[in-house]
């Protein structure tokens, strides 16, 4: 099977590859897949609490070359956008850009699985901190 | 952390290897260039039909047919009406299984084969199950063997055949021929093996390893592609097959069709060459595999290798690096040609059913890489190749949440997987 040039490119010179603090406050974790199914993607996002912008994006991903490929672009276009602009990105824009195989669809749709995952953490964590600081009941927010 | 690029050119010059490597010899081989040359005069000056019963043309090919027939049949220990020609071991395995299965129906209906077999046989017995046939698939133990106790305990009186591979193709690992042979011998019933991938490596006897019928495959020993044989034995038992191709009667009537006398040729020479070189190029070939183990598992750790040791082609080592997945690992060392049981880098996107059936668990399959070491790979080469599998599975790792997980101390065996995508 050959791989575009922007495939082979992510997965020789991967960008953001780490971990972030899952502790923080400020970070959301997405854990995705199964090593059963031999894809698995953790992606981190740490957000700046007054705009909800993504100021930075970690990940890890066991997986072929187009899982790796998907989940280092998926870091790449969060970094600098806002929690609710992320979770605008579809598994179709990342297929496109990779020029992804039909065989390798589902990579995609992992990567977008880990943002919506690592976005939906740290909403959890920030109802949570609203309700530990608000002692008025406030709507938790929804994930 | 930022990893930076490995360029495989740059490497290459100082390490005095020529790139890509070729180290997937058990999916094909390279046509010794001997054997090529004993083949050309066949297409252009000697090309008569070696069916041509009137001529010189006829007279030239049917002597060099007949020389090679006589070239396998001293290879495996038979004799040479006992070697019939085929387009390739897939052919010879449907042969012997259906002729086998149509000329014994009155006998009996009942099949067993294993689980690790090839998909020429396993298919094949599955469209027999489809004519009425019953079929019995043994699982094999964790070294990737079958266990000769289930065999005695599926075979009934309506057995008319066992066909179990002298060696995987995936693992490299061999069956226990001679007594699977033994115990057919004695119930009466007839033993095939699918012996391709043993044929020429390793001594293989067809009396010594009571065997009535055989496959063999030229192009997995150095030979060309396109051509195979089928040893179908004449004598304790004689055995009889209804021919699947009709039309002019060639081999004794079990396989017609003009015989592809330079493939034949080609089939013979490779089979000459085993004959003389066998013993110590299997010597060669144990100490370059063992070479590349010991590298790759003495500078990494959790790497596991499948299938059983002591009973292994010496060119075959499968290994599973644990929290790497197999198709980037490839594309790691995409200057060397390997292949990989990971789903991925299957159309089906199904990972090995060989590596499931030792019971690995699919993670283990996905990690797994299959070498085949063969006749023209070298030491400096082994070297390169294990530098590179090291150095990509180390960055790879880096990259890996499981190796992450695995470090913190975290039993991946106990977590819940996200596998199923959340609903948005």
């Amino acid at each position: 099977m050959a791989y575009s040039d922007k495939v082979l490119d992510h997965y020789t010179h991967p960008r953001n590859v780490g971990s972030l603090d899952k502790n923080s406050q400020e970070v959301g974790t997405g854990l995705v897949g199964a090593p059963e199914c031999g894809d698995v993607m953790k992606l981190q996002i740490k957000v700046n609490p007054t705009t909800s912008v993504i100021e930075d994006a970690k990940f890890k991903t066991f997986g072929c070359g187009s899982a790796i490929a998907s989940s280092s672009l998926a870091t790449e276009w969060v970094k600098g956008k806002t929690v609710d602009e992320a979770l605008q990105i579809k598994n179709t824009d990342i297929v496109k850009e990779l020029s992804l195989p039909p065989v390798k669809i589902h990579c995609s749709v992992l990567a977008e699985d880990a943002i919506r995952a690592a976005i939906g953490d740290w909403k959890k964590k920030q109802g949570q901190a609203q309700m530990e600081s608000a002692p008025v009941a406030q709507q938790a927010q929804a994930g | 952390m930022s990893t930076t690029a490995i360029a495989p050119e740059e490497v290459n010059v100082s390490k005095g290897v020529k790139l890509p490597i070729y180290m997937d010899n058990h999916a094909t081989t390279r046509t010794d260039p001997r054997v090529v040359e004993e083949m050309l005069p066949f297409f252009t000056e000697n090309f008569g039909n070696a069916a041509s019963r009137n001529h010189e043309f006829g007279w030239v090919a049917e002597q060099a047919v007949e020389q090679a027939r006589e070239r396998i049949a001293k290879l495996i220990g038979a004799t040479s009406k006992e070697v019939i020609f085929t387009s390739g071991a897939t052919e010879s395995d449907n042969l012997a299984i259906k002729g086998v299965a149509e000329m014994y129906r009155e006998k009996g209906n009942h099949i067993i084969t294993q689980a690790t077999e090839h998909k020429a046989v396993l298919d094949t017995c599955k469209r027999l199950e489809k004519y009425g046939f019953r079929v019995t698939y043994l699982p094999v133990q964790k070294d990737g063997r079958i266990d000769l106790d289930d065999l005695k305990r599926a075979m009934d009186d309506k057995t008319i055949l066992v066909t179990i591979m002298t060696a995987n193709n995936e693992i490299g690992v061999l069956q226990p021929i001679r007594e699977i042979g033994a115990l057919c011998h004695e119930r009466g019933v007839l033993f095939h093996t699918d012996a391709v991938q043993a044929v020429g490596k390793v001594p293989f006897n067809v009396i010594q390893e009571n065997v009535d019928l055989a496959s063999i495959s030229a192009h997995k020993f150095y030979g060309p592609k396109g051509v195979g044989a089928l040893y179908v034995r004449r004598k304790n038992p004689r055995v009889q097959l209804v021919a699947q191709i009709d039309g002019g009667g060639h081999e004794r009537g079990m396989r017609s069709g003009t015989l592809n006398v330079p493939g034949i040729v080609g089939l013979g020479k490779a089979a000459a060459l085993a004959s003389e070189g066998m013993a110590e190029e299997a010597k060669q070939l144990a100490a370059l595999r063992d070479r590349l183990r010991d590298k790759i598992m003495g500078q990494l750790d959790e790497v596991y290798i499948n299938g059983s040791w002591e009973h292994r082609l010496p060119g075959n080592l499968n290994i599973s690096f644990a929290y790497v997945e197999g198709e980037s690992l490839l594309m790691g060392i995409n200057d060397i040609a390997v292949s990989s049981g990971s789903a991925c880098t299957s159309a089906t996107l199904e990972p090995s059913y060989v590596l499931k059936a030792l019971g690995a668990g699919d993670d283990l399959a996905h990690s797994s890489i299959r070498f085949g070491i063969g006749r023209f790979n070298t030491e400096a080469e082994v070297d390169y190749v294990a530098e590179r599998v090291v150095d990509t599975v180390n960055r790879l790792r880096e990259l890996s949440p499981l190796y992450e997980m695995a470090k913190e101390g975290i039993d991946l065996t106990k977590v819940q997987w996200a596998a199923e995508p959340s609903a948005h």
